[in-house]
Parts: structure tokens; sequence; C-alpha cells
């Protein structure tokens, strides 16, 4: 039987035989539905991935007429974080007339909102002047990172530092006053965008503080689609699963914590939500197609109960590409053409 | 480039504006542009096809022509061409009335 090169979710290339290829697709699609609740991929899903998988090819495509859109996060940081000396301006117009994007973001080095909105006055005329000069739709994004409202950084009592010493109560009343500081920090800085004539608003890296993080963020989409109902807010998650940092916390009666991404859209959705960006993580000690089914089959739940568009979050470590900082092509192409293949999602 | 649409080479930013305004999933998002342009779903993503439309319909591409209309001047085409409301071209007029 033939031998088949694939990879490691840490990037590094391995031998592997069809039949242990078909496993590990096997078991992927299974750890999630186990872990989700939700159906594992059917076994024409699971053949249809495996000859993805097995390509030789350096580099994969979906189909013609089956492609989607793709949207970005930290789109203008990204360039320079190559060491390319370039202004976001620049950045803005690479993406656009160079990569062939179909969506650009205007973002800050520091990509979260409690530090942008020192910078605003700075980042306001740079979106009106990407407006004048883009063709493709400007989002601006930044991060809710809620973790950066606790002592020392911020003003409310580290949950980090009171739980250990049992103080559940107090820990809790802490996450809630980082929420109030939050929506503040988010709604201002997106307000401030919407007027400068952003198409779009990316909350991106949502729940990385758990479900407090989740929490702040639905507050603010929902208080910044009541002044600016036409605006698109898009929302990316940070991880499959939302921590339940928190444990209590709920949105109109739903708990956040513990919510996959087929829950995540609907509570996302009803918030107001026009984009929804599941993210799943990648686990590096297993190989890559039993990380491309465990994230198709996560995704493709989210497809089926979003009313909304899905752009899966694809990157380095999740989405079932390698935890590495420069993923391999082979496997970033194979993992596109699957995930979008199967899942019928709307972008990447 | 293997999945995506691409961009202004192409018609991506229009399907991605149907997504964006109207909440359009991408099948739909893609027949409405193709509808709105008269051309077929399979040739949204075709630049050669792309390439010459978008010069006709002045709605901007990936070469910055000798007097071809660019960046909000393209925008204020789509705009039309779709029947969609862009946000930076209400800021546009409020500020050149």
């Amino acid at each position: 039987m033939n031998k088949i090169i694939t990879r490691m979710g840490d990037g590094f290339p391995v031998e592997s035989s069809e039949k242990e290829l078909i496993q590990d697709i096997e078991d992927g699609t299974l750890d999630a539905a186990e872990r989700a609740k939700i159906p594992p991929l059917s076994d024409d899903e699971q053949k249809h991935l495996f000859e993805i998988c097995k390509s030789a090819c350096k580099i994969s495509g979906v189909e013609k007429g089956c492609e989607v859109i793709m949207s970005y996060d930290g789109g203008t940081n990204k360039v320079g974080r190559l060491g390319i000396n370039t202004g976001r301006l620049q950045v803005l117009q690479l993406y656009e007339r160079c990569f062939g994007a179909d969506t650009t973001e205007l973002s800050d080095l520091d990509y979260s909102f409690k530090q942008v909105k020192h910078i605003i006055r700075e980042n306001v005329p740079l979106m009106e002047q990407a407006q004048l000069l883009m063709v493709a739709p400007v989002f601006y994004g930044a991060m809710p990172n809620i973790g950066l409202y606790t002592q020392p950084d911020g003003p409310v009592p580290n949950p980090a530092e009171l739980l250990p010493q049992g103080k559940i109560k107090e820990a809790r009343e802490a996450y809630e006053g980082a929420i109030e500081h939050a929506v503040r920090d988010m709604v201002y800085v997106a307000t401030s965008q919407c007027e400068a004539g952003a198409d779009g608003i990316n909350f991106d890296t949502v729940g990385a503080s758990g479900d407090p993080d989740f929490k702040a963020t639905l507050l603010a989409v929902e208080t910044l689609k009541k002044q600016y109902p036409d605006i698109c807010v898009e929302v990316g998650m940070a991880g499959e699963f939302v921590l339940g940092m928190h444990g209590e916390m709920t949105h109109n009666g739903v708990r956040l914590a513990g919510l996959y991404p087929h829950k995540q859209v609907k509570i996302a959705q009803d918030a107001g939500v026009d984009i929804f960006g599941p993210a799943i993580n990648t686990v590096s000690s297993r190989s890559i197609p039993w990380n491309v089914a465990r994230a198709i089959t996560f995704t493709k739940a989210c497809v089926e109960a979003a009313e909304i568009p899905v752009h899966a979050n694809m990157g380095m470590g999740v989405g079932g590409l390698p935890l590495c900082t420069t993923p391999p092509i082979d496997t970033v192409s194979m993992a596109s053409k699957a995930i979008v293949e199967i899942t019928r999602l709307d972008g990447l | 480039m293997t999945s995506g649409m691409g961009g202004m080479r192409t018609s991506g930013d229009l399907v991605a504006r149907m997504q964006m305004t109207k909440g359009m999933k991408i099948k739909a998002a893609k027949k409405f542009v193709a509808a709105k342009l008269g051309v077929a779903v399979n040739e949204l993503t075709d630049a050669a096809v792309m390439g010459e439309l978008r010069e006709d319909l002045k709605i901007g591409g990936v070469y910055s022509s000798m007097g071809s209309p660019k960046g909000i001047e393209a925008k204020h085409h789509i705009a039309d061409l779709l029947g969609i409301e862009i946000n930076s071209l209400k800021r546009f007029r409020h500020n050149t009335r």
C-alpha cells in the first residue's frame, strides 16, 4: 500500500499509510462529535476528505465555482510582522491589489480595543483616507481582551489572584466590572470607526478570556447595532469552546460557558452579528487529517445552525492548520479546500 | 488564492458586500451579483471576463489605468450597480455638500 506524506499538527511531515489516514479522519470527526454532541461526518464526507488529504500535490484548490469570501483578522499587522516597512494604507492596497483579498482590515499592532482607544484620533483619519483609497470593503478590527481590565494592567481586581484564595464571589464581581469597562471601550472605538466610514467592525479572538469576554462582545454588538443597524459586524472566536472563567454568565438566558460553535453562532446572530467566525483549535500532537476532520465536523454543524454567513478561522493553529509560524502551503490549501467543499460555508 | 474569490481581480469584493450588507449566504450572494453583472455564476471568478467587465462598469480593477475611476469613485458605481448603501459614500456626500 502506498505511503502518504502528511503532517502533524506542529507542521512537521510524517509518513502515513492509507489505513492510518482513514483511521485518523474517523477519530478526528468522532472526537468533535462526542465533545459537541453533533453528528460526525458521513461515510461519503470522510471518503471525500480522504481523497483530498492523500493528494501529493503541492497546492490543492476548490472546484471552480465553489470559491468563498476571504475576510482577515489583524489585516494591516501582518506585513509589518514580516519586517517589511510599509504604512498601513499601503498594506491595505497590497491586500486589495496584490493578494486578491475580498475584504480588508485596518488594525493596530496592539490589537485590543482597550489599547486602541487612546490612539483613536490617529486611527480615525487613517480609516477616512483608506475609504477614499480603497474599493474592497475595509473593516476595523481588534480584540475585546478583557484580561487587560484586571490589575495590574487595568482597574478591576484580578480574578486569577482571587480564585486561588477561594474568593469566587469576588472574582465573579471582578469579571462583571471588567465587562462594563470593555463594553464602553469597544462601543467607543467601533462608533468612531463607523463615523469614519468603516464598512464593518471585526471583533476578533472573542472569548479569549472566557465567558466574560464573549458576554462583553455580545453586549457591545447589541449597542453598536442599535446605533448603526447597517454596519457589518463580524465576530471571530478564540477557540472551539467558551471557557467558563466566570462560569455562571448568561446571555438572554443561555449559559455561555461550554458553548460550542453551533450554539455560539445562534447567540451571536441574535445579538446582531452579521458574519460569524468559528475557531477550532489545532492539537499539535495529532495529525493534520485528524485535525482537519475535527475542524470540519465542528464547522459543518455551525454552518447548518447559522442563518448568517459563516467565515471559519483558518490560520496558524486553528481550522486544522499547523501550529507554526509558516504553515506549509500544501496543508493550508488542502485544509481550505476540504473545509469549503464539505461544510459549504460562506468564507474563510 | 486556492479557495478565495479573488477580490477586485474578479468579483470577490462585490460578493463580500452582499454578505456584509444583506446577510446573504455565499450562493445567494453570488447569484445576486452575477445577475447584476449579467454573467454566469462561474464567470464571477474568471479574471479575464471580470477584468474587462469591471473596466466597462467603472467599478475599479487591480490595474490603476489612466482616467479610470478609483477608490471612492469606483465605490459610487458599485453602490449603484448593487443597489446598496456604502457607509463611506454617505460620509463623502455629507462632507461634499
